[in-house]
């Protein structure tokens, strides 16, 4: 297969490289960018571990062509902490334990991002539908739903970093 | 946490570890995703390791062409069956099974052959090439099937297809029977549920060649398994592999035996010389299964009037899939667990274990005991109806006086399930509620009870339960190396807070090392709820034991008694003389003085006479502590799709002491929720051995949309023998979630629906039935 080069924004850095047109954005993010926080937990598009944002909207990078990002840009897990300073989303699935395994944590702090960045101040059941693609299997999600809530409250309180 | 709480006891100004809610020490990887689980580990280099899997489901391998393959440029090595004539299996009695099939497939999706290759297309290219020839044998789906007369084995040395069947007979059941009021009978099957662990199997080997070592690391809640299971099938020595375990995205159960593809990985790293890489898919990682089997019911429980237990018997049979695995263990802990959460005078069991050309089934969450409880909680909610007796009244007419040893030999020392039906009975409303409610809303009540590790290892070698190292060096810093597997359920950051607590440090100067067999102690791993218990007592004693020598240099060096000396931790002082004092690392440089650096060790064991009966089978159902739970679920049923949502769930949970709060309280609601899968949606089905929709979307977890809020109570009895008094906190609650449903259900449309999962069309099948047996009634009586 031709390989053509892919110019996007990746965690606020340009690139360009060559991929295959039927690279899956997943693989463009692990294998060729080598950021690892974004999983693969199913065959295709069933679970949300791999959601990313792109221009802001939760995407599920295993379903996605690396190419439609063309010009986009992406984020991923790795862009929400600065350095080991963790975002407030990240600090709140840590203190509030909405976090076990963490397999599906990137993907349900990346789905949460997604949300508040639209909805400040979501509802329990805006805050569920918000996140009604991710699957966890440690949790039963009721941590989830209490570590997005306390992260809207540190947004609030100007806690963003 | 509740003020009521017992307290522990320490010193004024010493920190507090225990008790309190810690955030998983390894929790800031997993939020930023710098954890790294298999599947994420640095492969460069590495080969692609793609596994062929039978597409027969019971048939005699008559011929396996794989050189067509192999002459495929960029084929490193091919593997198969010829490669390991050696079987593995977690019970050293009933290992039957290859990591390549020899000779025959009993499932499909059965590995056969495996390849590594430079890349995906070229791995892919390669199994397309392999040519298998074989000699197809009837499929059986079904236990019911493969026992009928007649039928093919799938084992020539196991008679009608039974992998052990189990009697035990305790107390004099046909008297119990004979003096019982009412005796009631029921039928149930509950479908075969699988982990579903959020990340799907991967691993990654490396074989050295020049020095013949193996690396392997792999998602793996028994590394010390997998590292026998290896070396045996491998013939290598064990000290010539290392077995690492990176995170792993949960367990549940799946993996606590050693799995094909991890002795696959093996063998292909040693065929292609190199490093190798497997990362099955998620149809793949079904097929590898492990989970909960098929299980048909017969409970027959005799009571008095007043609702008092005379006797139970229990017929139990489980469709187990193609090979033995954890098996015998899963039919015996269905029967043990009978007891030991009711005062029953006599129990009567006999359960079957059936091979079936399915995936082979293993040791899920609440193992054994889940689909028993639901037959039993089920009917006795029936039987307390037609007595007219409160279904928590009733429960309280038999709670064991303990302590206790049961009529299986079990011992419980502590009990704090009255506690725990008291607080699901407020909590719910349950006394204005139950049976008040509204058609299509119900409540209904359940409970549970699991073990606080099994009190004899499944691979028994007479070493202790649990050993735990601490390291204390110049840096002042408590290294704590453990062989127990932190799976997502926390389990090393409740040793650090073990650790941290006796010497009242915090969690700033503890490190957990875990899961290295090059450094850390060997584990038997993270199965049977016992990590907390067993090796949080190990870490307690080693705490004490590096406490021991910190004293003694604080007390050589301020000259006085060492019983004199007092901790707060980072101070030690001479508790009669004020001022005299010294700080934390003053002591630890005076105690590495003599020594240099200190290593200290701390083990466990269960007593003997914790460890079961003599009878056979017993080895299986003891354990030091037991957890008991009281469950309340709120269902809506809607009457014309049948769909039943779970409108709230209140929880209450005997831990013995919570070491960690809100770990306890994260483990009970994801169990809890586990179970609620398992009551209304989760299910495997098979049609001629094909597993129907192996994915996350026909495989029905609940989503967050569709799972209700769960109230947790955290129930404290001080059991005198686990570590602080703690016991088991993240399996006990699951079986009560199933019959909880089906008792709210009922309570919902006025209709028992005794089979599980409850199915928007396991629900309208029986509101039809019953609207058309209400109507022949009518009939009949007019």
């Amino acid at each position: 297969m031709e390989k053509s080069i892919l110019r996007l924004t990746l965690n606020g850095r340009e690139r360009a490289d060559a991929v295959d047109g039927n690279v899956l954005l997943i693989d463009y993010i692990r294998e060729i960018a080598g950021l690892t926080g974004t999983k693969m937990g199913c065959d295709g598009g069933e679970c949300g571990a791999c959601t990313v944002l792109v221009d802001g909207e939760p995407r599920l990078a295993c379903i996605s062509l690396a190419a439609s990002a063309e010009g986009h840009d992406v984020e991923t897990i790795e862009s929400l902490a600065e350095g080991t300073r963790l975002s407030a989303l990240q600090k709140s699935f840590h203190q509030k334990l909405g976090s076990q395994c963490g397999f599906c944590t990137p993907g349900m702090i990346m789905a949460s991002e997604g949300l508040l960045r639209k909805n400040p101040d979501p509802s329990v059941e805006e805050i569920r539908t918000g996140l009604s693609g991710n699957i966890c299997r440690c949790t039963g999600y009721v941590k989830i739903i209490e570590s997005v809530q306390d992260a809207a409250e540190r947004k609030a309180e100007g806690d963003a970093a | 946490m509740s003020a009521d709480r017992p307290a522990i006891a320490r010193p004024a100004g010493k920190n507090a570890l225990i008790g309190e809610r810690t955030p998983l020490i390894d929790g800031a990887e997993k939020v930023s995703g710098v954890a790294k689980y298999p599947a994420d580990l640095d492969a460069t280099g590495a080969l692609v390791g793609r596994i062929y899997r039978s597409p027969y489901g019971h048939a005699e391998i008559i011929n396996l062409d794989v050189e067509a393959a192999r002459k495929i440029p960029g084929v490193v090595a091919i593997v198969t069956g010829d490669d390991c004539d050696v079987t593995y299996g977690i019970l050293p009695v009933a290992q039957n099974e290859y990591p390549l099939a020899r000779g025959k497939v009993r499932y499909r999706g059965e590995p056969v052959a495996a390849v590594a290759a430079i890349d995906e297309a070229t791995a892919e290219a390669a199994l397309r090439a392999i040519v298998m020839e074989v000699n197809e044998l009837p499929i059986y789906d079904r236990s019911e099937d493969s026992r009928a007369p007649g039928a093919a084995l799938l084992h020539d040395d196991k008679p009608d297809n039974l992998e052990r069947s189990v009697h035990t007979e305790f107390g004099d059941v046909a008297t119990e029977f004979a003096n019982a009021d009412i005796v009631r009978e029921a039928v149930h099957d509950c479908a075969e549920v699988t982990q579903m662990h959020m990340d799907p199997h991967a691993g990654i080997a490396e074989y050295d060649v020049e020095r013949h070592r193996l690396l392997l690391q792999s998602a793996t809640q028994v590394p010390y398994y997998v590292h026998l299971m290896v070396a045996q099938c491998m013939k290598m020595d064990k000290s010539s592999i290392r077995v690492i375990k990176p995170f792993i995205g949960g367990g549940f159960g799946a993996r606590t035996e050693t799995l094909n593809y991890e002795l696959v990985l093996c063998l292909l790293a040693r065929a292609a010389k190199g490093k190798v890489r497997i990362k099955l898919s998620r149809e793949e990682t079904f097929f590898t299964h492990r989970g909960r089997p098929r299980t048909k019911i017969n409970m027959k429980i005799g009571m008095k009037k007043d609702g008092r237990f005379t006797a139970c018997e229990c017929t139990v049979e489980q469709s187990g899939g193609g090979y033995g695995g954890y098996g015998i263990v899963t039919i015996l802990y269905a029967g043990a667990l009978l007891n030991a959460i009711y005062d029953i005078p006599a129990v009567k069991y006999d359960g079957y274990r059936v091979y079936t050309n399915t995936p082979p089934c293993g040791a899920m969450r609440g193992h054994g005991t889940v689909d028993v409880r639901h037959a039993f909680e089920t009917l006795l909610d029936k039987m307390a109806e037609e007595l007219g007796i409160d279904a928590l009244e009733l429960r309280r007419r038999n709670f064991l006086q303990t302590p206790t040893t049961t009529i299986n030999g079990i011992k419980v020392t502590s009990y704090g399930f009255p506690d725990c039906i008291d607080w699901a009975e407020e909590a719910s409303g349950w006394k204005k509620r139950h049976g008040q409610l509204p058609y299509g809303k119900g409540l209904g009540i359940a409970c549970s009870h699991y073990v606080s590790g099994a009190a004899k290892p499944v691979h028994w070698t007479g070493e202790p339960h649990a050993t735990v190292n601490l390291k204390l060096d110049y840096d002042a810093g408590v290294t704590v190396l453990t062989g127990a597997a932190d799976i997502g359920q926390g389990s090393s950051t409740i040793l650090a807070q073990v650790v941290g607590e006796v010497l009242g440090l915090g969690l700033n100067r503890i490190t957990v090392i875990a899961n290295d067999s090059r450094i850390t102690p060997k584990d038997n791993g993270s199965y049977s709820s016992r990590v907390t218990f067993m090796v949080g007592n190990a870490a307690l004693e080693a705490a004490q034991n590096l406490q021991k020598l910190l004293i003694e240099a604080a007390a050589r060096k301020m000259e006085a008694k060492p019983e004199d000396i007092e901790c707060l931790g980072e101070i030690y002082r001479v508790a009669a003389k004020q001022g005299v004092e010294m700080s934390y690392e003053d002591v630890v440089r005076e105690a590495l003085v003599d020594t240099g650096t200190i290593t200290v060790k701390g083990n466990f064991t269960v007593p003997r006479e914790y460890q079961g009966g003599k009878f056979h089978g017993a080895a299986v159902g003891p354990s030091m502590a037991y957890s008991y739970a009281a469950l309340a679920v709120e269902v809506d049923v809607d009457e014309i799709t049948g769909r039943v949502n779970i409108e709230n769930i209140w929880v209450a949970h005997d831990c013995g002491y919570a070491l960690n709060p809100l770990a306890v309280e994260g483990q009970i609601q994801g169990a809890v929720w586990m179970g609620l899968g398992q009551a209304v949606s989760e299910e495997n089905r098979y049609f001629k051995g094909l597993l129907v929709g192996p994915n996350v979307l026909d495989y029905r977890v609940p989503t967050i949309k569709d799972s209700p809020h769960i109230e947790v109570k955290i129930v404290e009895s001080n059991d005198p023998n686990g570590p602080f008094g703690a016991k088991e906190a993240s399996e006990g609650a699951l079986a009560a979630v199933l019959p909880a449903v089906a008792n709210a259900v009922y309570d919902a449309i006025g209709i028992r629906v005794d089979d599980m999962p409850l199915t928007p069309e396991r629900i309208v099948d029986a509101m039809v039935k019953h609207e058309r047996d209400t109507k022949a009634q009518r009939q009949a009586a007019q």
